[in-house]
């Protein structure tokens, strides 16, 4: 069957370059890094090549870069690395369960947390969060883009308020790295998470930045790797498979491969807004070029998500749960999306791979879908439909 | 797909002729949302819904290569079948949560998501026959060929147009095929038992139920004491609430009398349980509310039938006729123990089912 694949925001392809970087791996260059032989000065070496890459993405210094296993272990790690009993946070509620998680668990154990709400169009008010500072507050940890709505957070702002309240800013930038330019001290964070395979690194790897001087405790406690900050043997190949990926990443942006990438999700947008009562979630703010989310009035994204796939199209809808059915989504019930709304939108996330054919194919399926589920839906054909379509020209003026 | 050796053994058979499948799991209920909460088990692994569940299906599903979705319906199925279960204990009455399953989410629901995506049929591991009726041009429900995995009892709701939809592929098979079968197609979940209880009642204990989840709700929790009355309405005790009663019990009633008494009615208004000897146990009539008929578009007459009022109950012969708008009076030939409000009655003639309602008293 012919498939496209639009969820990019949920994992990307290992690009051919990165699996060629990571193959010696595999192979001749096997040693542990923490070796002193020859073995172990090769896996070293290619490490902190791949960590200068890391840096170079990020604009950090190479020792300020801490491998990880992805974006969940680099979140957990500046959150629980940092807090210490009667210590206040501040985060969001429209954060990757990552963050929600971690700091809902602090709370369950007496730690002060405070989550800060968005607007309509899912962006978090600077002017709020810096209202929430307490004398006690340790972190803000508010992130840089929304996984569900490609939102761009103002973590620059941020930054700034944090900066002269002297408290730690972590940003989970899980979903901007590959996207948009990243330079820590441009938005003036102090720790940075990212996730390898959101940019076509293999899955299982990431990193945090932390900047020079900032006390972080280790939750794994082990053998001094990463200066003592993450103990564990490296994951070599998956390193230098991020390092690779980093090195594209940036050159990606040179080559206006995020210009590419939006102008394909613009023209999804564009004609997908054709529909009748269907629009942008997260509208009139500042995205990333990769993701569009869209509600189609009257239709169960659940049953969307799977008619487009046995039809050969992957996208997606709110966040899976453990057992793989799907949840409303916090995030846009935190936008103050209607219930219906929420459950009636749809994830389009692109990547590098994505070209024209695409979304060729995608724009006629989808259109064709949405019509047969709506002509099957109740809510959709019940008399008090015209207020759905009304509703819909409210939130667009 | 549930998980278990008759939905697997379905999508297997469906598969082998060719069909083109699609899995689909309904997640009904989380187990942990009640759990450890007045006495519920913290350990709710290998419960219906579960995660071993999901991905015993998920595992079949791979090994026979077809598509495998989970499908959340967890906001209807507390609406149509937990909370109206609630209620009926809370009303004196005794509900069966399948039926109202069957009716509102497998052949409703689930059927709304076939259209959805493109499927013209459900089919599921239910032991029971569809037939469709040249004749008069009807869909016909009949029982299965394993008489002991009879499952017609629960499926006495589905209309004409669900039926006609539906598909029971198990419906000539024993129990032991299918379970041959499944090994035949290597699935993992050959060997898996059955399951037998209410899905989300843990170990069928109803009333640790009843209390978790009106606690979770915040609702006050359960005070429905009252009376326990003869028949001639004389008050010999107290009983702790009427949801701890079911029609024919003799256990748990904290009277000490000389001559065994059990429960002969239970009044959900006036909390009284009202209780005498086995003989009074014994009813030739009943009425049945809610009707729906599969065989006939309607009973102008009073017709013979074979009428069962519980699922382990010998269908019992019976004239049926109308007595009022969607209520039908059944008259047995010799009195039925233990008729009790909340059941189905359901009437067959031979194997086909002719429809059935819900009980709601006898006499």
């Amino acid at each position: 069957m012919f498939r496209v694949y639009l969820d990019n925001n949920a994992t990307t392809p290992v690009l051919p370059e990165v699996m060629e970087a990571m193959r010696p791996c595999f192979g001749e260059h096997f040693g542990n890094a923490s070796s002193i032989h020859h073995h172990g000065q090769e896996a070293r070496a290619a490490v902190d090549r791949a960590r200068e890459s890391v840096a170079q993405l990020l604009g950090c210094g190479a020792s300020e870069v801490v491998f990880t296993s992805g974006g969940t272990e680099g979140d957990n790690l500046a959150i629980f690395g940092l807090l210490r009993p009667g210590d206040h946070v501040i985060t969001s509620t429209i954060e990757h369960h990552a963050v929600l998680n971690a700091c809902k668990h602090l709370q369950e154990q007496g730690y002060e947390v405070t989550f800060v709400p968005v607007d309509r169009r899912g962006v978090i008010d600077a002017d709020d969060l810096k209202r929430l500072l307490r004398p006690n507050t340790k972190l803000i940890t508010i992130m840089t883009t929304n996984n569900e709505t490609g939102v761009i957070q103002p973590v620059e702002e941020i930054g700034k308020i944090a900066a002269e309240a002297d408290v730690y800013f972590h940003t989970d930038a899980v979903q901007a790295a590959g996207k948009v330019p990243l330079d820590v001290s441009r938005i003036g964070c102090d720790l940075l998470t990212i996730s390898g395979h959101k940019f076509h690194a293999p899955q299982g790897v990431g990193a945090l930045y932390v900047r020079k001087g900032t006390q972080l405790d280790p939750i794994l406690h082990g053998g001094r790797h990463e200066r003592s900050r993450r103990a564990g043997t490296e994951n070599v190949p998956g390193i230098v498979g991020l390092g690779k990926a980093a090195e594209i990443a940036r050159a990606g942006f040179e080559h206006g491969d995020d210009k590419k990438m939006m102008d394909l999700r613009d023209r999804i947008e564009r004609e997908l807004l054709h529909i009748e009562a269907a629009g942008v979630n997260g509208e009139g703010a500042p995205r990333v070029p990769n993701t569009t989310n869209i509600y189609f009035d009257g239709i169960e994204g659940e049953a969307l998500v799977i008619a487009l796939d046995l039809k050969g199209l992957a996208v997606s809808t709110g966040a899976a749960c453990s057992s793989g059915a799907i949840e409303p989504s916090h995030v846009l019930t935190a936008m103050a999306l209607r219930p219906d709304r929420a459950k009636a939108s749809i994830r389009f996330s692109l990547a590098k791979q994505n070209v024209r054919e695409d979304v060729d194919f995608t724009l006629p399926l989808v259109a064709e879908t949405v019509g047969r589920l709506r002509a099957l839906s109740p809510l959709w054909n019940s008399p008090t439909r015209s207020t759905v379509a009304s509703s819909k020209l409210e939130a667009r003026s | 797909m549930s998980g278990g050796v008759d939905s697997s053994t379905v999508a297997a058979m469906l598969r082998a002729e060719g069909r083109n499948v699609i899995g689909l799991t309904m997640q009904l209920w989380n187990q942990r949302r009640l759990a450890g909460r007045e006495g519920m088990p913290e350990q709710v692994t290998g419960r219906c819904c579960s995660l071993d569940d999901v991905y015993d299906a998920r595992r079949v599903a791979e090994t026979l290569g077809i598509p495998y979705y989970v499908v959340n319906h967890e906001e209807r199925f507390e609406r149509d079948v937990v909370r109206p279960f609630v209620q009926e204990y809370l009303s004196g009455r005794t509900p069966i949560p399948c039926s109202l399953c069957n009716n509102h989410l497998k052949f409703d629901q689930l059927l709304t998501v076939a259209r959805q995506v493109g499927a013209e049929q459900v089919a599921t591991g239910h032991y029971a026959q569809v037939v469709f009726q040249g004749q008069n041009g009807r869909w016909l429900l009949k029982r299965p060929a394993d008489r002991s995995k009879d499952q017609t009892y629960f499926l006495f709701g589905l209309t004409q147009e669900q039926l006609g939809r539906t598909l029971f592929p198990l419906g000539g098979m024993t129990k032991p095929e299918v379970r041959e079968l499944a090994r035949k197609h290597g699935l993992v979940i050959a060997e898996k038992p059955d399951s037998q209880e209410i899905c989300f009642v843990p170990g069928g204990d109803y009333k640790r139920f009843l209390d978790a989840y009106l606690a979770e709700q915040g609702e006050a929790p359960l005070e429905t004491p009252g009376e326990v009355v003869t028949t001639d309405g004389r008050v010999i005790g107290e009983h702790s609430g009427i949801h701890n009663f079911t029609v024919g019990q003799r256990k748990g009633l904290g009277v000490a009398t000389g001559s065994p008494l059990y429960v002969l009615q239970i009044n959900g208004d006036t909390r009284q349980v009202i209780v005498g000897p086995d003989e009074g146990l014994y009813h030739a009539t009943l009425v049945a509310r809610r009707i729906n008929l599969i065989s006939i578009p309607e009973l102008r007459e009073p017709m013979r039938a074979a009428v069962k009022i519980r699922h382990r109950h010998e269908p019992a012969p019976a004239t049926i006729q109308r007595s009022g708008p969607d209520r039908i009076q059944v008259t047995f030939d010799q009195p039925q123990r233990a008729i009790t409000p909340g059941q189905a009655a359901v009437f067959y003639d031979g194997d086909v089912v002719i429809g059935g309602g819900w009980i709601e008293s006898s006499c």
